[in-house]
């Protein structure tokens, strides 16, 4: 316990990167998913196809393996990125992935003729998506979004694999250096474990709110 | 709409030259840098990797699916304790990032006494992390299932063990194989993270040999492949089997709270 009492500083820092990194790459995930659904139900095949190809890649990927590509790949085109942006990118394409087809099932559980009678009104397709199809859909997933979250922060824990210094990452490293490791990875899991179970009921809340009552 | 097809087949394109273009003016197609992937010693050194990675996995498979039985039939028993018990088991192991237990584990066993290779100490967080999600599509499975066939298994006089094991579970394992068979194309992903405890598995290999060579980014990509391959394969025979429990039951698979739309690692 004295190794997280006397690095307070460096894990109240790390709880930061980690909150940063989850909350950063799940909007970076849900715009990446919001795009893989939208191009999966388009009527234009170019996009249908290229968006079935990314999303089996992305999900067929280990994480770990994703990060790699990235830390080593982004450099090759010049472009220099930090560890943590990197991860921000890599951590939205892969929940990305998974984000656009829990959206896809909740577009396909909106009735047909809600399209039908969009497109009848002369809505365009991103029109009739836009404004009719993905408002209904998104409430109907948010339990299976909240469900992805809960998944998608736990996998942030990854990102210390390509030296993002959060709070995997110094747990990992104060534990090794003062050989407190059990106690230091403890404490630092129930942190999680606390911020899941917060993030589980904010979720709830949502759930009960967005329910619609038929 | 074909002038939206061919507005988007030229933005991908143009996407995907720009890619290539800025990769290869680094060089990055060089036949140097692929060039070891054509040594027999280095796809020998590769593919014993990823037999490594095969035996942890098949090992964390096995174990896995006997814990996850067993919170299950604990979460599904008539003992309150045991159930709080289970309960309480099953939810922190989900909410415990698989990656400090990975950490976790090796330095718990040696505080216990016990040293191994990083072999078994990444089996066990396997096992503990992927058996509470099956623990949880064990039970759905149970729950799905009519109560009639738990009443007519007590009514022919079988008792409450006998009815699980020969009415309920074989019943409730069928129903849910294709959950099964995702998650366990999950637990193999995340035998990847054994690398960063020193598992001498293919990301390990993989990593050594691009240091050696100077070739880290071709290594990756070529285990992304791997991965790739191996999962698609696993992921169709999901889809079989779900396509198959669709026909014979007529319904739809049942959706585990939680489950199917958790991304693993």
């Amino acid at each position: 316990m004295r190794v997280i009492l006397d690095n307070l500083d460096t894990f109240t820092m790390a709880l930061g990167v980690t909150l940063l990194l989850s909350l950063l790459s799940f909007a970076g995930a849900f715009l990446v998913g919001a795009a893989l659904a939208a191009a999966r139900v388009s009527p234009v095949p170019p996009l249908r196809q290229a968006a079935t190809l990314l999303t089996e890649l992305f999900r067929n990927i280990p994480l770990v393996v994703l990060l790699f590509l990235l830390y080593f790949g982004i450099p090759k085109i010049d472009i220099r990125f930090s560890p943590f942006i990197t991860a921000v990118i890599g951590m939205s394409l892969y929940t990305g992935a998974y984000m656009g087809e829990t959206i896809r099932s909740g577009i396909n559980s909106v009735a047909v003729g809600q399209a039908e009678a969009a497109r009848s009104l002369g809505l365009g397709f991103g029109q009739v998506l836009g404004i009719v199809v993905l408002p209904q859909a998104l409430r109907t997933v948010v339990q299976p979004i909240g469900n992805l979250f809960s998944a998608h922060a736990k996998n942030t824990a990854i990102a210390a694999s390509i030296s993002v210094k959060d709070l995997t990452y110094q747990a990992n490293k104060l534990g090794q250096e003062n050989a407190e490791a059990v106690t230091t990875l403890l404490a630092v899991g129930m942190v999680y474990v606390v911020l899941l179970l917060g993030a589980g009921y904010g979720f709830a809340v949502l759930e009960r709110r967005t329910a619609i009552r038929r | 709409m074909t002038i939206a097809t061919a507005l988007s087949l030229v933005v991908l394109a143009a996407v995907v030259v720009v890619v290539v273009a800025r990769l290869s003016a680094k060089h990055q197609f060089d036949g140097d840098l692929w060039k070891p992937f054509t040594e027999y010693s280095v796809l020998k050194f590769l593919f014993l990797g990823l037999v490594n990675t095969l035996k942890v996995a098949a090992v964390a498979m096995g174990l896995a699916l006997m814990f996850g039985g067993t919170l299950a039939l604990g979460r599904l028993s008539l003992l309150r304790p045991v159930r709080w018990l289970t309960t309480g088991l099953i939810e922190l192991f989900r909410a415990y990032p698989l990656l400090l237990l990975i950490f976790f584990m090796p330095k718990l066993l040696k505080l216990a006494g016990i040293e191994l290779s990083s072999f078994w100490p990444l089996a066990i967080a396997l096992m503990l992390y992927n058996g509470s999600i099956l623990a949880e599509i064990f039970r759905a499975g149970v729950l799905s299932l009519d109560h009639g066939q738990e009443e007519a298994a007590q009514s022919i006089g079988l008792g409450y063990w006998q009815s699980m094991a020969f009415v309920l579970a074989p019943q409730a394992v069928r129903r849910m194989a294709p959950a099964i068979v995702s998650q366990l194309i999950t637990l193999l992903k995340d035998t990847a993270l054994g690398a960063l405890i020193f598992y001498d598995e293919l990301l390990r290999r993989a990593d050594g040999a691009g240091n050696e060579f100077g070739n880290n980014l071709q290594m990756y990509v070529i285990v992304a492949v791997v991965y790739i391959v191996i999962n698609f394969a696993l992921s169709r025979l999901a889809r079989r089997l779900e396509v198959r429990q669709r026909r014979r039951y007529g319904a739809d698979a049942i959706s585990v709270a939680g489950v199917e739309e958790l991304a693993g690692a």
